[in-house]
């Protein structure tokens, strides 16, 4: 074989082969297709997967997303209707329904996020200034649960009238309304992020930081006041004791006292001549000693017998 | 074409033409095989399209396809993916390392009473549909990720800032992980979120400090009640104690003042017994008795005859006219 006459055949299959790449496409599940024939739109728009024939040349293939797809807008600063400057970054989900508007009016997906920014953009703008900033926050009344450390919130929260979720539909209703003008639909628009501003940002953490310093006085002056109460209870509590054993002392002391006196007296009431005798003697025991001096007369019933063994005479004399 | 007829002759390549034919052939023939075959890993589960469209799934082993028409797009269904919001993760192992920057636009966040906190928290999921996590949603990945932000702070929005930081840490997760799975739901999006865990969750770095200050005066408060506590233990116990040795000396005595009195009762009550029987003579007994025994003890006596007078002035009365 001379490679001078396979050179056509190559030239043939070549030609071939660049005519039948012109002619078959594919669509992917992912995608939907648009042809157009020198910028003009054919027929209607390929939504299902598969292989497909086309003009070779004339025709184009114009392929576009058939899943959904992120929009992710940049933080703007936006005031609340009461006036607190937030960052609101919002997120939402789109998906390009219609692809020949889409085609026609936008062409392609970067100038369609652009255009989702400004209607996005403008819509959370709208929504966020017409709401109060507890609103935004919060989704529903749910009352906080009460922990060790409870602050009187400083900032009366009202009636949570409307909520996050409810604020983000709205947002996607007023977006909704825009879009289907460019061949699309917004399937979500959510509130991604929301934050004070920085200078904002730094009157909260003051107010942050005063809210705690006041629990800490707190604290510190519950424990002084608890200290104070148990010093008091200590008091009275040691005033208490001992008051109470010196009553009971003085009752057991006393009713022995009583019961001493009462035996004496049954004893010496017998005779008290005889207990006065008997007691003067002992007293007579106990308090002379040797720095007395003891004068008596021979009169005396001791010495009497000194001077006389008559103790009649003696005692005569008297 | 410069060969001749003749060069082809001298030149001994007789499989030339042949050589070349079956070479092509041979290429072709093994990228046909390499196109027809292909495996799917342990974890994977693999999704063949026939000219772009979905016709079956495949589990892992070897498998056969259509050579060109068909392609194999292979999804970790088994895998667990991980996104990690307001830290980054720089190598997992034994002592994890973390990102040293901060990611606060991601975990800075507004609480229900209008204060700040720092939450950072991960998100585990897989994919539980394949078909759904390949045709329904573009960047899914992003869309984890957007949503996961999302509902973390719906949920966050919902509470004070102490509850996030200490009782609520639990709760916060699991609503978080309900809400985000019931978000992606609408998206049929196919992927299942099996964890949302709260990692460190804090006060912004500009409050810490007054944050800590509350913990600091908590301490002081257990601190001086323990301390009064304490005194008080010291005084009472000890009063209690001395109460009682009070009492208890209360009692003594009065045992002793009884015994005591009972003894000196019966005494007398004996003495006087004995007296009755010869009072006179007892009298005078007693009555000797007692002065020879005081009278030896006693310094000076002096006895004056009664028919003696003016002794008395003799005597001087001060302590050394005596001796």
């Amino acid at each position: 074989m001379r490679l001078t006459r396979l050179v056509p055949i190559l030239v043939v299959i070549i030609i071939g082969l660049i005519i039948l790449g012109g002619t078959l496409y594919t669509v992917d599940q992912t995608q939907q297709v648009i042809i157009t024939q020198f910028g003009e739109p054919i027929g209607k728009p390929i939504t299902k997967a598969g292989l497909y024939l086309k003009k070779p040349f004339i025709q184009k293939v114009n392929y576009f997303e058939k899943r959904l797809l992120a929009w992710d807008g940049l933080p703007t600063q936006v005031p609340t209707k009461d006036k607190r400057y937030i960052w609101v970054d919002a997120t939402a989900r789109w998906r390009i329904v219609d692809p020949l508007k889409f085609l026609q009016t936008v062409g392609n997906e970067r100038t369609a996020l652009g255009r989702l920014d400004d209607i996005i953009d403008s819509a959370t703008r709208n929504k966020i200034t017409s709401h109060l900033l507890y609103e935004l926050v919060r989704n529903s009344e749910r009352e906080f649960v009460e922990t060790e450390v409870s602050l009187e919130i400083e900032e009366k929260i009202g009636k949570v009238k409307y909520g996050r979720e409810e604020i983000s539909r709205s947002i996607l209703e007023e977006a909704s309304r825009l879009v289907p003008g460019f061949g699309i639909e917004l399937a979500d628009v959510r509130i991604k992020r929301l934050n004070y501003v920085e200078r904002v940002r730094e009157g909260v953490y003051a107010r942050m930081i005063a809210e705690r310093k006041r629990v800490a006085e707190q604290y510190r002056s519950e424990g002084q006041g608890k200290k104070a109460e148990i010093e008091g209870m200590r008091e009275k509590e040691l005033q208490r004791i001992t008051s109470e054993a010196y009553r009971r002392a003085q009752e057991i002391t006393g009713k022995a006292d009583a019961e001493a006196t009462k035996i004496y007296a049954g004893a010496y009431s017998k005779d008290p001549e005889f207990y006065s005798f008997l007691k003067t003697l002992d007293t007579y025991k106990g308090t002379l000693n040797k720095d007395t001096w003891l004068l008596l007369t021979s009169e005396s019933d001791f010495y009497k017998y000194l001077k006389s063994i008559s103790p009649e005479k003696a005692s005569k004399k008297r | 074409m410069a060969y001749e007829e003749g060069d082809e002759v001298k030149f001994p390549m007789p499989l030339s033409k042949k050589t070349i034919g079956w070479g092509i052939l041979g290429i072709v023939l093994i990228i046909i095989l390499i196109s027809l075959f292909y495996t799917i890993g342990p974890e994977e589960v693999g999704v063949i399209k026939r000219w772009g469209r979905f016709v079956r799934t495949t589990e892992p082993g070897l498998h056969f396809k259509i050579p060109f028409a068909e392609t194999v797009t292979k999804v970790r269904v088994k895998h667990i993916f991980k996104g990690e919001f307001g830290f980054r993760t720089l190598r997992a192992g034994v002592e994890t390392i973390y990102a040293p920057e901060r990611f606060e636009e991601e975990s800075l966040m507004l609480t229900g009473d209008l204060n700040v906190a720092v939450v950072e928290w991960i998100v585990q999921y897989r994919i539980k549909d394949p078909i759904d996590y390949l045709f329904k949603v573009r960047d899914v990945q992003k869309t984890i990720g957007d949503l996961s932000e999302s509902a973390m702070r719906q949920i966050v929005g919902d509470r004070s800032v102490d509850e996030v930081l200490t009782v609520g840490r639990i709760e916060v997760a699991l609503e978080t992980q309900e809400k985000l799975q019931q978000i992606l739901d609408t998206y049929d999006v196919g992927i299942q979120v099996t964890t949302v865990k709260l990692k460190d969750v804090n006060p912004p770095d500009p409050v810490k400090d007054s944050f800590n200050e509350v913990n600091v005066a908590k301490q002081d408060r257990e601190t001086t009640i323990n301390q009064a506590w304490e005194a008080y233990n010291k005084v009472i116990p000890r009063a209690k104690g001395e109460a009682e040795k009070t009492i208890s000396q209360a009692e003594g005595y009065a045992v002793n003042r009884v015994n005591r009195a009972m003894g000196d009762a019966n005494k007398f009550v004996a003495v006087w017994k004995e007296y009755q029987m010869a009072k006179d003579v007892t009298k005078r007994r007693l009555y000797l008795e007692t002065l020879g025994e005081i009278l030896p003890k006693i310094g000076r006596t002096y006895i004056l005859d009664v028919d003696q007078k003016g002794v008395l002035p003799l005597l001087s009365l001060a302590e050394k006219g005596g001796e």
